[in-house]
């Protein structure tokens, strides 16, 4: 009785954590499914539920062997790659000017930026569709790349923002005081500061890109991206390389936040090596 | 200041503003247009301030709009409960396994959205062992099913935006100062009531923030409807997907979705007049 009383005691105390576990295991879930159906063995290399023929490392060892997938996987990468670079670009440079400048219009400009993150992507991608319909632009590349730089630039600038807000512009003062000239200053005081910002702007942006189905799905064309060409084989099976290829994905993507955090960490230390304040008693 | 220094603001601005004005302001005026046309597929469609296209939209498919409404506010609402114990249990009581938690919150993200539904879908199969478990604990009736219903489509929906009520809701909690709970406990409130008038009013912020981040990209979504529900379960994106995509009925759907624009703009005005547009940048609004 005392042992149960004590045990009934004890999931009280915790019953918090043991809940925020449970919750994240349930969070946890599909990702778990993914990987491990990558390793199932099926009889016609359709995804299935279980692992019924066995364990087999074939589906990781053939990812790269499907043509269609490759294509689509090189065209989604190449995607991601240019539309990360634009507007990680465009973005801090406006994150710069929301956060260093005065100037007229800044509600206006907070609102452009604001507003696209709160719209559904489904009416993001029929606006631009319609668009591009109207001008009888021929969908692709170029339509796919436009859309993804849009829908990246305001997630860039919340990101870099939020890095230059705890910026300590003490060391640039610094640097002036030392006859540093503003482009040197930022060049060797401001970039290197803010760049654990950019490098997780640049991710965030990278991912979403890679992520993005529904805005591609209005204004691809012919072009078929890595969700695309999930899309199109679910409806006739899905090959089980796109789930060992999925895993492939989700450990690089996990490494890249990982490295970005541990960086963050570093840079914040960095900022905090500095002399105490003079303090008079 | 010197007009080459006023202008530098506009230069660091200028390529992105033109760039959201370029492709996300202005197709919205093409869809208005579009939207006011009428004539067939055949024919084509031509400009005849066909006003009557909007109300039609609306009357042609309240079945799947009334869906859109309740599978993303259960959704919303489900999240809300999910979320706010574990924000809470992140934010005071994780320890040293606070970013731990944190990055798992997250990492549902590193993986493609289309792909997490996908496997939602295998896991709730009718061969799934989940399936026969629920059948034995009479959840779903002997034979029933669990893909294409309701229930599936809210259950991915709830699943797919959780991240976007908890990462809003831990930014508060995580700033909330625990000596006005303490304060309320040495004036003798209980738990409760600490938590009632103290800790719920305070966090209110990001209950509403995590609400909007959520039931907006739900009640616009179509992927869970799509691969979890069947044909009885086609919300107003799966409606304005299909009408564009497959149906080519450009007017039509460019109305339905207008209208869509119109309603969640008029949301989130409301909001940021409450808010400000800080509250969606995740600080204060500030002035340098």
């Amino acid at each position: 009785m005392a042992v149960a009383g004590r045990a009934w005691g004890w999931l009280r105390r915790n019953a918090l954590p043991i809940y925020a576990v449970l919750a994240v295991a349930y969070m946890l879930i599909p990702i778990v499914i993914i990987a491990v159906f990558s390793l199932g063995a099926t009889p016609k290399g359709k995804l299935t539920f279980g692992l019924n023929g066995g364990f087999t490392t074939e589906y990781w060892t053939s990812a790269f062997s499907l043509p269609e997938l490759n294509d689509a996987l090189f065209t989604s990468l190449r995607l991601a790659a240019f539309s990360t670079l634009i507007s990680t670009a465009i973005g801090t440079a406006m994150a710069i000017a929301l956060v260093r400048h005065s100037f007229h219009g800044r509600r206006l400009a907070n609102l452009l930026i604001v507003i696209p993150m709160a719209t559904p992507e489904v009416v993001i991608g029929a606006s631009l569709l319609s668009m591009f319909i109207y001008y009888s632009f021929a969908l692709g590349f170029s339509t796919l790349l436009i859309a993804h730089v849009m829908f990246s630039i305001s997630f860039v600038v919340i990101v870099v923002r939020s890095r230059l807000i705890g910026f300590d512009r003490n060391l640039e003062e610094a640097a002036a005081d030392l006859g540093a000239t503003p482009v040197t200053t930022f060049r060797t005081v401001t970039l290197p500061l803010l760049t654990p910002g950019i490098v997780a702007a640049a991710l965030l942006a990278f991912a979403l890109s890679i992520d993005d189905f529904v805005i591609s799905n209005f204004n691809s064309g012919t072009t078929v991206t890595f969700p695309l060409y999930v899309y199109g084989v679910s409806l006739r099976g899905i090959p089980v390389q796109v789930n060992a290829l999925a895993t492939m994905l989700f450990i690089v993507a996990a490494l890249a936040a990982a490295l970005v955090l541990w960086q963050q960490r570093r840079a914040e230390r960095m900022t905090a090596v500095r002399p105490e304040p003079v303090t008079t008693t | 200041m010197s007009l080459r220094q006023r202008l530098v603001p506009y230069g660091l601005l200028g390529p992105g503003l033109l760039w959201l004005v370029l492709f996300f302001v202005v197709p919205m005026y093409f869809m208005g247009e579009l939207a006011l046309r009428s004539g067939t597929l055949t024919t084509g469609y031509s400009f005849d301030w066909a006003w009557s296209n909007f109300p039609d939209s609306l009357s042609g498919h309240t079945e799947q709009i009334g869906r859109s409404f309740f599978y993303a506010g259960t959704a919303t609402v489900l999240c809300l409960l999910i979320s706010y114990p574990l924000a809470y249990a992140i934010a005071f009581r994780a320890g040293r396994y606070r970013t731990l938690l944190l990055f798992a919150v997250i990492a549902p993200f590193f993986t493609t959205y289309l792909i997490r539904t996908i496997a939602w879908k295998t896991i709730l199969s009718d061969s799934s062992p989940v399936v026969s478990v629920l059948q034995t604990l009479s959840l779903v009736p002997p034979g029933g099913r669990v893909l294409a219903t309701s229930g599936a489509v809210i259950a991915g929906l709830t699943y797919n935006f959780l991240p976007f009520m908890i990462l809003p809701l831990y930014a508060n909690l995580e700033r909330l100062d625990l000596r006005l709970i303490e304060a309320a406990k040495d004036l003798y409130s209980s738990s409760r009531q600490a938590f009632l008038r103290v800790t719920l009013p305070l966090t209110m912020p990001g209950i509403v923030a995590g609400i909007l981040l959520t039931f907006i990209p739900a009640f616009g979504d179509y992927i869970n409807a799509q691969l979890l529900g069947g044909t009885q379960q086609a919300m107003v994106g799966n409606v304005i997907q299909s009408l564009y995509l497959n149906q080519r009925d450009y007017p039509e759907a460019a109305a339905l979705s207008f209208l869509m624009m119109a309603l969640i703009l008029v949301i989130v005005l409301a909001y940021i007049r409450v808010a400000g547009t800080g509250a969606f940048m995740e600080s204060e609004e500030e002035t340098s």
